[in-house]
């Protein structure tokens, strides 16, 4: 048994088998071996549980996308048994004595390599298999792998990092707990272990022998034990039934009013990422949508995604919602969200560069493809639309403009759409001094902490580092918030929080005394934040 | 020794699902059968030197049996071909 401390994103408990998430370009390292005959056995373990692999995902390719687009899995199963390509590797193990995963690497490279040569475009195409193929033996042998479609159990999934583009492709009901050995804790992988409502710790210095191994994530204290012994694992199931204990009577709490003893009465809704995030908001029994961050829209596609996909992915969520409010946030890319296709130039200080309103004022056919599917959407629900990276009312002048000439074309066309809120996120210290202004423009204000704090201490949130002076209970983000909150009611826009401070149980009160109109957490947070408010006077 | 000649009508030529059951059947013989392609002859055991021959539509090629069961190998081969090329 062994033990490592990190520092903790979620307060849950884990128990499962570590994953070992490494990234395709992991080089193979040439090593030098005594034994021939144990690396060649080990190999073929490898190459056994790599054919496994192969009929499974096979039989799902099968019921999933039919026989015709399944049969490349059985033609990687042949190309894995070639002689040809058996006998080389073989050759290089006991002719060199090097390791199997340099043996594999370099026959696929030089078998890929015979196929790109070839006068014949559909031959040429078969290089990718024989990498693919090489691939999935050197991650067997190294116990790792990016593909999670073979795993038949969920895990724990450790990486040194994950960016958002990765997290979107993985299948979410595979991941018991993520542990990274970077990242801090408001970075993405952060955000997203509170939306799954999943224990998670960062600054944990990950070894590949884990690979395989049974381990537990303590979320409360932020340790990380690997292969636990008995005693440990009897403590930590009984601390996790516990847990599930207190989440039953959290659910208690699901139909009832969010208002404290006095009667005042707070709107609270949820953040989401993803269409698929509705389940856990109906789940929590979110009252609405405070934040949909539509970038995933852009980071799982290759391309920008059309205006059809957007609409149809709006509208469900709006659907689904069921007339409650579904606020979405427009197009945030920039600074820590990279998308490739936006071919976007590489900044010295993202955080403070080309992102977000700036892009989307300035590249408006993006922007006004986004607010026609919006506002399409918006015929089947309760849709409001929230620009973000706000500084000045010239920008929210200007973003109002484009939407009334979408609207505009839209009648045109006799296309149906309802009259939406409008808001913005306040986030800048700027949109904080100039909110009484801003407040006539506009129908709410949505107070993004993170980012309000990060640029209000002048604190890279990135950075971890500095994660024990990121301080969102400074009184200079707390004033802020306040004079938010009064300047926006004088200028008759109701105000919410939406960032991670809003699930901030200490400080409900504080923002309820101050007059928060709204709440928009994690959906994983809907229920305790609730308890909160109805336990205040 | 036999052989046999055979045109290829398949639009994709020996692609690499064919060329992998080309492989099975070649398998179940114990003679030594090759495919003379191209100006080249391989193995019909072994799939990558066959999907290397880069054989397309139109083609001849020719099919070779040396072995004990090289009768029962060849009308083996030319079900095969027939059937899937």
């Amino acid at each position: 048994m062994e033990q490592y401390q990190g520092k903790t994103i979620f307060n849950k408990i884990a128990i499962g088998k570590v994953f070992l998430y490494q990234k395709r370009e992991t080089q193979v390292k040439r090593k030098h071996i005594e034994d021939a005959d144990a690396e060649i056995a080990r190999f073929d373990a490898a190459k056994e549980t790599a054919l496994t692999q192969l009929d499974q995902i096979y039989a799902k390719a099968l019921k999933e996308v039919g026989a015709d687009n399944a049969a490349v899995f059985e033609v990687h199963k042949m190309m894995m048994e070639d002689e040809d390509y058996l006998d080389s590797i073989y050759n290089m193990i006991r002719g060199e004595l090097i390791n199997a995963e340099y043996a594999v690497a370099t026959t696929g490279d030089n078998f890929a390599e015979m196929f790109a040569q070839m006068d014949d475009a559909y031959m040429q195409a078969r290089a990718a298999d024989v990498r693919d193929i090489s691939e999935r033996l050197v991650a067997v042998l190294c116990g790792s792998s990016t593909d999670m479609h073979a795993l038949n159990e969920p895990v724990i999934l450790m990486a040194d990092d994950l960016a958002p583009s990765e997290t979107v492709q993985m299948d979410k009901s595979k991941i018991l707990s993520f542990v990274t050995r970077h990242g801090s804790s408001n970075s993405h992988t952060a955000i997203l272990a509170r939306t799954m409502n999943i224990p998670a710790v960062i600054g944990i210095d990950i070894q590949d022998e884990w690979a395989g191994k049974t381990a537990i994530v303590d979320g409360y204290t932020g340790t990380v034990i690997i292969d636990p012994d008995a005693a440990t694992l009897e403590q930590m199931s009984e601390k996790m039934r516990e847990d599930e204990r207190k989440q039953q009577l959290l659910k208690e709490l699901r139909g009832k009013e969010t208002i404290t003893k006095s009667g005042k009465k707070i709107h609270l809704y949820a953040n989401i990422g993803s269409v698929s995030d509705v389940a856990q908001v109906l789940k929590n029994d979110g009252e609405g949508i405070g934040l949909f961050r539509s970038e995933f829209l852009y980071l799982e596609s290759e391309t920008f995604p059309t205006e059809e996909e957007q609409f149809k992915a709006y509208k469900m969520v709006a659907q689904n919602m069921a007339g409650k409010k579904v606020v979405v946030r427009t197009l945030d890319i920039g600074a820590d969200k990279q998308v490739d296709y936006f071919n976007l130039e590489k900044e010295d200080n993202p955080a403070m560069g080309y992102r977000a309103i700036r892009i989307c004022l300035d590249q408006q056919e993006i922007f006004r493809t986004q607010l026609r599917a919006l506002l399409r959407a918006s015929a089947f629900g309760n849709i409001s639309i929230m620009f973000p990276m706000i500084i000045s009312v010239q920008e929210v002048l200007e973003s109002k403009r484009i939407l009334e000439e979408v609207k505009a074309e839209l009648r045109e066309q006799n296309i149906p759409y309802k009259d939406v809120e409008v808001g913005i996120m306040i986030e800048t210290p700027a949109a904080v001094w100039i909110s009484e202004e801003l407040a006539k423009e506009v129908d709410f204000f949505s107070i993004g902490t993170n980012d309000l704090t990060q640029y209000t201490l002048a604190i890279d949130r990135q950075n971890p580092k500095l994660d024990n002076i990121y301080d969102s209970h400074h009184p200079a983000v707390l004033r802020s918030i306040q004079t938010v909150i009064e300047n926006g009611h004088k200028g008759g826009a109701w105000v919410g929080i939406c960032g991670e401070l809003g699930a901030d149980t200490t400080l409900t009160e504080t923002f309820i005394e101050m007059g928060i109109d709204e709440l928009s957490v994690s959906p994983s947070f809907i229920l305790p934040v609730r308890e909160a408010v109805r336990s205040l006077e | 020794m036999k052989t046999f000649d055979y045109t290829i009508t398949d639009e994709l030529g020996i692609h690499a699902r064919p060329a992998g059951e080309l492989v099975k059947e070649a398998k179940k013989y114990s003679s030594t059968i090759s495919i003379n392609a191209n100006g080249r002859k391989v193995n019909a055991t072994k799939l990558m030197m066959i999907m290397s021959l880069g054989v397309k539509k139109g083609v001849t090629v020719t099919i070779e049996a040396d072995g004990a069961d090289e009768d029962a190998a060849i009308a083996g081969m030319q079900t095969f071909f027939s059937e899937n090329l």
